[in-house]
């Protein structure tokens, strides 16, 4: 295994040094095995920073994801190793995943920055442990997932087993590659589940070396199939494929409606969805301002923006607005954007061109339509998708940027004046993903929290993600909940087991 | 016991090839110290399947002198609590029951050492203390790491449990050491999952529970699975976030001192663990009374149980829960799987010398198959083999103590005299150590002694029935209600016969099945509350109930 002190990473990053780090196999995973795309199609993988080729991985269609299907049933079939394993030792497995990932977390924490952008600092001490975390969590449920014995009307007598789904697609997006892939492959094979995940194309490095993890700690064959590909050619087979019995999506709400449409066109395959927010923030005139505006400008800013869950309208109550709006510009252009190898830095590029154009498109629009531009607004270096911090005040709910999903380094500032108010308004979106409120007043915060339709609410805090807490959306934000004990529904179809009696006695 | 992991040096190597009909288990370990002992075991296995190991092979060779070197090993003043020193230099001898020599001397643990460990709880369970700030995934993660400890350490370990109590090493090795590790790691899992709910209260209030633990855990476990029974008690509590004081039993304190050292070298804060060997009239009484102490686990005899509980509700009313004796019913109708019947009936009474809470020592067996099913319980008893738990091929080692050996021994006379049929054993061979013979009572009647006691010993019982009513009723009538199990393969039976019998646990074509994820304990005085699975974890918990005024109210 490859690993790298921290002290040599201060450099930028030249794509020859970036090939020599990818001492894994590029290909698609099936069957604990290596293959080349059935057309020996491969795609070019980005670094960011620098915009330069990393390096080409196999680029899975139609024919691969029919093969890591196949997989996927063989290993689900009854009496196979899988099927008969001990649940303990389902758990066993992925708590020996986390072990070897936390053992080679500086070596993934790099090749995440290396293809994702995001500061190096913040993958090693951010995405890395959580994924850990996230696995071992789910390494404890495994045993512990229970039905129930239920006690009906009648001389019968009743119970319920939880049993996996059966081959599970899964499809996970770019901005936390690692962490989005443990929330997929957690709960999945802790009930027992097996799968054909594809990742993203933009970053599909870091899944693929997981997969040689997986098959290191010794899962059986099949149990985990990754297909790096295109959304429409794989994803769409996975999404309208016969013979996948379930699956999770995480990426745009307009993906997401395609992902519903084909399970309803094909198999009726159960559907979950993680989709995109416009997650409101609201700060009332009572709230500690430090903390407030340094809270909101970690809410927004956080992974270049490219966060579905990013607090994105900031409501803040009319007597401090001014206050709040100047010293959040105050701390947006102290943010240090630059090479995410370098420990200062607290922003990276964002992940692609296409994503970069899109945010400037956003930016201008703004501008176009009358938001004030306090801070920002253009591109921040010369190569590489970099964008400046930028801050919109007298921002009105009718503009583009306070409607649509930015996913970029664009924060948001409203101004309100009642809680009734604030609440309608953080309320009249197609959203429902997230949201919080900053007050020191017990009664406010339960009004807001109650009355805010969101799946998630922080009070005092933005962004705390344990594993153990559920988290999804209300609303066009999706449909189904991941993390914490709801997160294992998902996966589970429920059996109930009737049998007659001669006598029921209580 | 703190240094030693440093003298200590265990390796356990594991090859596991599957093949298609079975597997190949292979097991190099070595354990070398200072004093240049050398212990090496090898041993081929095959099981098939997993679950019902069937030794085809296997080889072992220890040094000879290997039970004189680990004495000397053992020879001294082990320090006796986790972290804090004796107060009085008084030792206690534990012996080794397969010859009846002494092992090793093992300081002794009286009121004013609990006093000592109570203090040493307390504080490390003080609000804003290390354990009490700790994320719940932390506490499950040290938990986790003590369980690759032992895991790690089990050669050493199964050794060490075997010498102490004289249970079988292979034994040792595959059911309680494997049982400890699980354990461990089951409730590793739960720590972070112990959810509190939110309620929807009427009026204009907002309720949620916080799953809260008690505080400092007095936990007293027995000499029959030590190890396990220490894996019980810990693992819960600790995942719960409660500290403890643990006595082991007299009998058998080395395993336990040693996890003693693996919990410090896991990374537990001082405190949370404290472990004290002693008596149970005088350590024992003091943990059981103790103001200080919030819980009391106890698992062991009914009649300690009952001193257990009273000396709580003489104290502070600290919650209470016992696991203690049984007299099981393990009922084999006609239709059953005979051969099936005959070797979990013989293994159901019989596993550790019969020294099991559940032993299943009321065999009922239906008229028509009566006779057959005693002769070839006995012809079964007949083929167990007797002798040194380290032989490979000996099913059973001796008794844990000589006060044990004479009192089942005292038992069997009981049943001779009162008139039941005394097929084979009944004796104890003229061998030194513990030992009692595979012994098989026929004709008992359900008034005899034998019949009626817990004999925690080699001891079968079989007696006849007719009908399913009368079986149900007989099997019921008792004190205890810890275990029961029904062979048949009539649905009707086994659902009819399973909800009917009073018993914490019931067993269906097959017998001492546990695992951490089931529950466990007893109805009637075989016990009070439950261990292991998600309901073990309510044993260790407070419920609080937060309720906020809230105006506005919304569903």
């Amino acid at each position: 295994v490859w690993l790298v002190t921290l002290e040599k990473k201060k450099v930028n990053v030249k794509p020859c040094v970036a090939c020599q780090c990818v001492s894994f196999s590029l290909q698609i995973f099936i069957n604990n095995e290596w293959h080349d795309a059935v057309n020996k199609k491969t795609f070019p993988t980005i670094n960011p920073a620098t915009g330069e080729v990393i390096c080409h991985v196999a680029e899975g269609d139609k024919a691969d994801v029919e093969k890591a299907v196949k997989a996927a049933k063989d290993a689900f079939k009854l009496g196979s190793p899988w099927r008969r394993m001990d649940a303990s030792d389902r758990g066993l497995l992925l708590s020996r995943l986390a072990d070897c990932i936390e053992r080679d977390a500086a070596y993934l924490a790099e090749l995440e920055t290396l293809d994702n952008g995001k500061p190096y600092a913040v993958s090693y001490s951010v995405d890395v442990p959580m994924v850990v975390k996230c696995l071992r969590y789910y390494a404890g449920w495994a045993d512990k997932w229970e039905g129930k014995t239920i006690p009906i009307d009648g001389d019968y007598f009743c119970y319920t087993r939880h049993e996996p789904i059966g081959v599970c697609g899964q499809i996970i997006p770019w901005n936390f590659p690692l962490l989005m892939q443990a929330w997929k492959l957690g709960p999945a094979l802790a009930t027992g589940n097996t799968v054909v995940m594809k990742v993203a194309e933009q970053t599909p490095l870091t899944a693929l070396y997981v997969a040689s993890l997986i098959k290191e700690v010794g899962f059986p064959a099949g149990v985990v199939n990754i297909v790096p590909g295109m959304g429409p050619s794989a994803g769409a087979a996975i999404a309208s494929h016969m013979d996948v019995d379930k699956v999770a999506f995480t990426g745009s709400t307009e993906v997401g409606h395609l992902i519903m449409k084909a399970s309803s066109t094909s198999n009726l395959k159960k559907v979950t969805l993680e989709l995109g927010g416009k997650s409101p923030n609201i700060i009332l005139s009572d709230a500690d301002m430090e903390e407030a505006v340094e809270q909101s400008h970690f809410a927004l800013f956080f992974n270049q923006g490219q966060c579905c869950c990013a607090g994105s309208r900031t409501y803040v109550q009319e007597s401090i607005y001014d206050e709040f709006v100047e010293r959040s510009v105050e701390r947006a252009k102290k943010r240090i954007v630059g090479d995410p190898f370098n420990f200062n830095t607290e922003q990276g590029p964002q992940v692609d061109e296409e994503q970069f154009q899109k945010i400037l498109g956003y930016i201008s629009s703004g501008k176009r339509e009358g938001a004030k531009l306090m801070c920002g607004g253009g591109p921040a270096a010369d190569r590489g998708y970099f964008i400046q911090p930028t801050i919109f005040g007298d921002v009105k709910d009718d503009m583009t940027i306070a409607r649509e999903e930015i996913f970029g380094p664009v924060m948001q500032i409203l101004k309100f004046k009642s809680l009734d108010e604030v609440i309608e308004r953080a309320n009249d979106s197609k959203y429902g993903l997230a949201a919080a409120v900053f007050t020191k007043n017990i009664d406010k915060a339960h009004y807001i929290s109650n009355g805010l339709r969101a799946g998630t609410v922080w009070i005092n805090c933005y962004d705390v993600f344990g594993v153990q807490a559920p988290f999804g959306g209300y609303k066009a934000s999706g449909i189904g909940r991941e993390l914490g004990e709801y997160g294992l529904d998902n996966y589970t179809e429920v059996k109930t087991v009737t049998i007659k009696v001669p006598q029921k006695n209580s | 016991m703190t240094g030693r992991v440093n003298v200590f040096y265990v390796r356990v190597n594991v090859e596991l090839t599957a093949s298609r009909c079975f597997n190949t288990l292979s097991v190099t370990g070595s354990a070398i110290c200072l004093l240049n002992i050398e212990i090496t075991l090898a041993l081929c296995v095959c099981c098939v399947p997993r679950e019902r190991c069937i030794f085809l092979f296997f080889f072992i060779k220890l040094k000879k002198s290997i039970f004189w070197n680990l004495r000397r090993l053992f020879y001294g003043p082990l320090l006796l609590t986790h972290h804090q020193p004796v107060m009085f230099g008084k030792v206690f001898s534990t012996y080794n029951p397969a010859t009846g020599e002494k092992i090793c001397d093992v300081q002794e643990a009286d009121k004013a050492d609990v006093d000592k460990a109570v203090q040493a709880a307390r504080s490390a369970f003080s609000l804003g203390s290390v354990w009490r700030k700790m994320d719940a995934s932390e506490r499950g993660r040290l938990l986790f790491k003590l369980a690759d400890l032992v895991e790690r350490d089990s050669a050493y370990l199964a050794t060490l449990e075997s010498l102490d109590t004289g249970k079988p090493f292979l034994s040792s090795f595959f059911v309680d050491l494997q049982g400890t590790i699980k354990t461990f790691r089951y409730f590793a899992g739960w720590a972070d999952k112990i959810h509190g709910s939110t309620i929807p209260t009427d009026g204009e209030y907002f309720t949620l529970t916080r799953h809260e633990p008690i505080g400092v855990c007095g936990q007293i476990v027995p000499w029959n699975f030590p190890l396990v029974m220490t894996a019980w008690k810990l693992g819960p509590a600790l995942s719960c976030g409660n500290t403890v004081v643990l006595k082991p039993a007299e009998q058998t304190p080395l395993t336990c001192l040693y996890i003693g050292a693996l919990i410090k070298e896991a990374g537990f804060p001082p405190g949370v663990v404290n472990i004290l060997p002693g008596y149970g009239p005088t350590a024992g009484a003091a943990i059981a009374s103790h103001m200080g102490i919030d819980k009391v686990a106890f698992t062991g005899s009914t009649e300690v149980g009952k001193l257990i509980q009273e000396a709580a509700g003489k104290s502070n009313l600290k919650r209470v829960t016992l696991e203690l004796g049984g007299k099981s019913p393990n009922i084999i109708f006609a239709d059953a799987d005979f051969e099936l019947a005959v070797e979990q009936a013989h293994q159901g009474v019989f596993f550790n010398s019969g020294q099991c809470c559940t032993a299943g020592s009321r065999i009922f067996v239906e008229e028509p198959i009566y006779e057959e099913f005693v002769r070839r319980s006995v012809e079964r008893a007949r083929r167990r083999t007797v002798g040194n738990p380290f032989d490979p091929t000996t099913e059973q080692g001796p008794q844990v103590s000589a006060e044990q050996q004479s009192r089942v021994l005292e038992l069997i006379q009981s049943g001779i005299t009162e008139g039941a049929k005394l097929e084979c054993g009944g004796k104890a061979p003229p061998s030194k150590g513990f030992f009692v013979e595979p012994t098989v009572f026929s004709d008992v009647q359900d008034h005899m002694r034998i019949a009626k006691e817990e004999i925690f010993g080699p001891v079968q019982q079989i007696m006849k029935f007719k009908t399913i009513e009368e079986v149900i009723e007989r099997a019921n009538n008792t004190e205890y209600g810890l275990a029961a199990a029904v062979f048949t393969t009539d649905l009707n039976k086994a659902m009819t016969v399973s909800a009917a019998l009073q018993a914490g646990t019931v067993w269906i074509n097959c017998y001492n099945a546990l695992s951490c994820q089931c529950p466990f304990g007893g109805f009637k005085m075989s016990g009070n509350g439950r261990e292991l699975g998600e309901i073990g974890l309510k044993e260790y918990t407070e419920v609080k109930t937060i309720t906020m005024k809230m105006s506005g109210k919304k569903s």
